[in-house]
């Protein structure tokens, strides 16, 4: 009927791999380098020599002590870092682009709310003490929250703001009820501990996390880039969506459950860091473009790497003192979101 | 009745406890121009709303091809059905040309890119509507008028038998008007437009169908149904039908 078109259209799809695979170079760079900061000396080669030695591909000379530092402190803590920047990026993606709210982050279905009263109950109260850990008891108050967030917002009507403003109001009252238990029922000690955890911290990270938290990521984004056309079909709203041949209500609870979980797996290891998944989805908007294809994944790497150093400077600007990482993430979140919302104005 | 493409058959709507549809039957001639007029709350957007199977009818059935169209599977009624909504908008930063590609959602499987296809259905479309030359602005800087041409771009890019659009020429110049029904009229495909405009309809439908709290009151070629006595029953105001050079009616509009 027509030539075909001249120039090239929806943007270049070839070049995804390609920067993939330059994403995923930077980020083990980056987490070989971010291992060799700190307090003892320690070279890149020395990580290299650890790891391969751990994994048995090779030998190393390194004295047992520095080789505990690096395998089993900087090591997992970095990497944790990695998947907790993934992650939250991309569940922020994903609840940005669900619930068409530019303001929408992996917290706002009450979930980092929910997982802070259930670690606190465990930790002030003594609340299933032995049965329950402190990570134990943020995961079922973050599933929990978010059950009732579903539970709110379906019988409000189930519609994309009714899901936002149940989400609001689940976390101010969840909120509310932290604070109370802390303020009546915690001395000093455990009050500070509490709002390390709150502000977010991957000081008391090990290997187990780790690999619970990467499970969670891998199946989380398998599922989300299944749905990443779905999602490109929500621009327009759910009914536009629903026109465009996208099973609208499966695709909204299916991946607000597996963002949820997600972010209740990451919160219940080491606290609601905060603002990655709100500022880091707009930002890789701005490197991508819009479709969901791509933007996933890159905003996966970009998360984790932002993370890794984030949590570099955390543990190692005010020695030795820490620093809780989530307000590092904030400091550098509010202006970057900030600069974002100036760039894209008169535009909206 | 035979059933070749869409139809709905006495549909009805209750909504917040009013009917909002009683009863309403259509079935367009393929390849036909139906308007779907009547007066504010007629009923006309939660009729395209029930044909496009976004909210479903409380009584009567909608059908594609004679199948009812929650058998008929999603993907497969958005490769047939484009939808062009009366308002719509977005917060994501889109070009006009990411806009037109949603058009190929319906097509696309998951996991794989855009094909030589989806790409020219795009340019296609691009060029139909005359939006080739803004492919690369951003929907937030385009008029309303704009906007509403690139959705019926995107709605092209979809290559549907049937398009069912909800007051399309509202935000539209006289001149985008003409143009965009022109388009529409000369398409391959059957469309269901809702429309304010008699004279508009009356220009460019095969057929019109005239809503009034949910009822039709009448239907049929537009010389049969644009009548003065049905315009001061529907709409409450005076008017003279006369016949246009061109042989279609054209009302005219009497201060009482």
């Amino acid at each position: 009927m027509t030539t075909a078109p001249v120039r090239e259209p929806l943007r270049q799809r070839s070049r995804l791999p390609a920067v993939l695979l330059a994403g995923g170079v930077v980020l083990l760079l980056s987490i070989a380098v971010a291992v060799t900061i700190g307090p003892a000396d320690i070279e890149v080669a020395d990580v290299w020599a650890s790891v391969a030695d751990h994994l048995g591909i090779g030998d190393s000379t390194l004295s047992v002590l520095r080789d505990g530092i690096v395998w089993d402190l900087r090591m997992p803590r970095t990497l944790m870092a990695a998947v907790c920047g993934a992650g939250l990026a991309v569940c922020g993606v994903v609840m940005q682009s669900l619930l068409r709210n530019p303001l929408a982050d992996p917290f706002i279905l009450g979930v980092s709310s929910g997982a802070s009263t259930g670690a606190v109950l465990v930790i002030v109260l003594g609340a299933g003490a032995g049965v329950l850990s402190m990570a134990g008891g943020a995961f079922l108050g973050a599933v929990a929250s978010f059950a009732l967030v579903l539970m709110l917002s379906h019988t409000l009507g189930g519609t994309t703001d009714r899901v936002v403003l149940s989400g609001v109001a689940v976390m101010q009252l969840l909120s509310a009820l932290t604070s109370f238990i802390v303020l009546t029922s915690a001395d000093a000690e455990t009050t500070r501990g509490v709002l390390f955890w709150l502000l977010g911290s991957l000081a008391n990270v090990g290997w187990p996390e780790v690999a619970t938290g990467a499970l969670a990521l891998a199946a989380a984004l398998a599922v989300c880039a299944g749905y990443a056309r779905s999602l490109d079909a929500f621009a327009f709203g759910e009914d536009a969506a629903a026109t465009l041949g996208i099973a609208v209500a499966r695709t909204r609870v299916v991946l607000m459950s597996v963002t949820a979980l997600l972010t209740a797996v990451l919160v219940s290891s080491v606290g609601a860091i905060g603002f990655v998944g709100l500022v880091l989805p707009h930002a890789a908007r701005i490197l991508t473009g819009p479709g969901h294809a791509r933007l996933l994944p890159v905003s996966a790497l970009t998360g984790a790497v932002l993370l890794v150093w984030v949590d570099t400077v955390a543990r190692t600007v005010l020695q030795p003192q820490e620093i809780p990482v989530g307000v590092v993430t904030a400091l550098i979140g509010v202006p970057a979101f900030v600069l974002i919302l100036y760039r894209s104005r008169g535009v909206q | 009745m035979t059933a070749s493409g869409l139809a709905a058959h006495r549909v009805s709507k209750q909504l917040g406890g009013g009917l909002v549809l009683d009863g309403v039957s259509l079935s367009p001639a393929a390849g036909s121009t139906v308007g779907v007029l009547g007066p504010n709350g007629s009923g006309k957007s939660t009729l395209l709303r029930v044909l496009a199977n976004v909210t479903p009818p409380s009584s009567g059935r909608v059908t594609m091809d004679g199948q009812d169209i929650t058998e008929f599977g999603r993907k497969a009624l958005a490769r047939r059905v484009a939808v062009v909504e009366q308002h719509s908008d977005t917060q994501i930063p889109l070009t006009v040309r990411d806009v037109v590609g949603l058009g190929r959602v319906p097509h696309r499987r998951a996991w794989l890119s855009a094909s030589a296809e989806d790409e020219t259905a795009v340019h296609e479309a691009l060029e139909q509507t005359g939006m080739t030359a803004k492919a690369d602005q951003r929907w937030q800087t385009l008029s309303g008028g704009e906007r509403q041409r690139v959705q019926i771009a995107r709605a092209l890019a979809q290559r549907p038998s049937e398009l069912l659009l909800d007051e399309p020429t509202n935000h539209l110049d006289v001149q985008h008007q003409f143009e965009l029904l022109d388009l529409l009229s000369g398409l391959p495909a059957t469309s269901v437009i809702a429309l304010h405009d008699l004279n508009l309809a009356a220009t460019y439908c095969d057929d019109i169908l005239v809503l009034d709290g949910g009822v039709v009151v009448a239907a049929g070629p537009p010389d049969d149904v644009l009548t003065e006595s049905l315009i001061m029953q529907v709409y409450n105001v005076k008017a003279e039908v006369t016949t246009s050079p061109e042989g279609h009616p054209h009302v005219r509009f009497i201060r009482s």
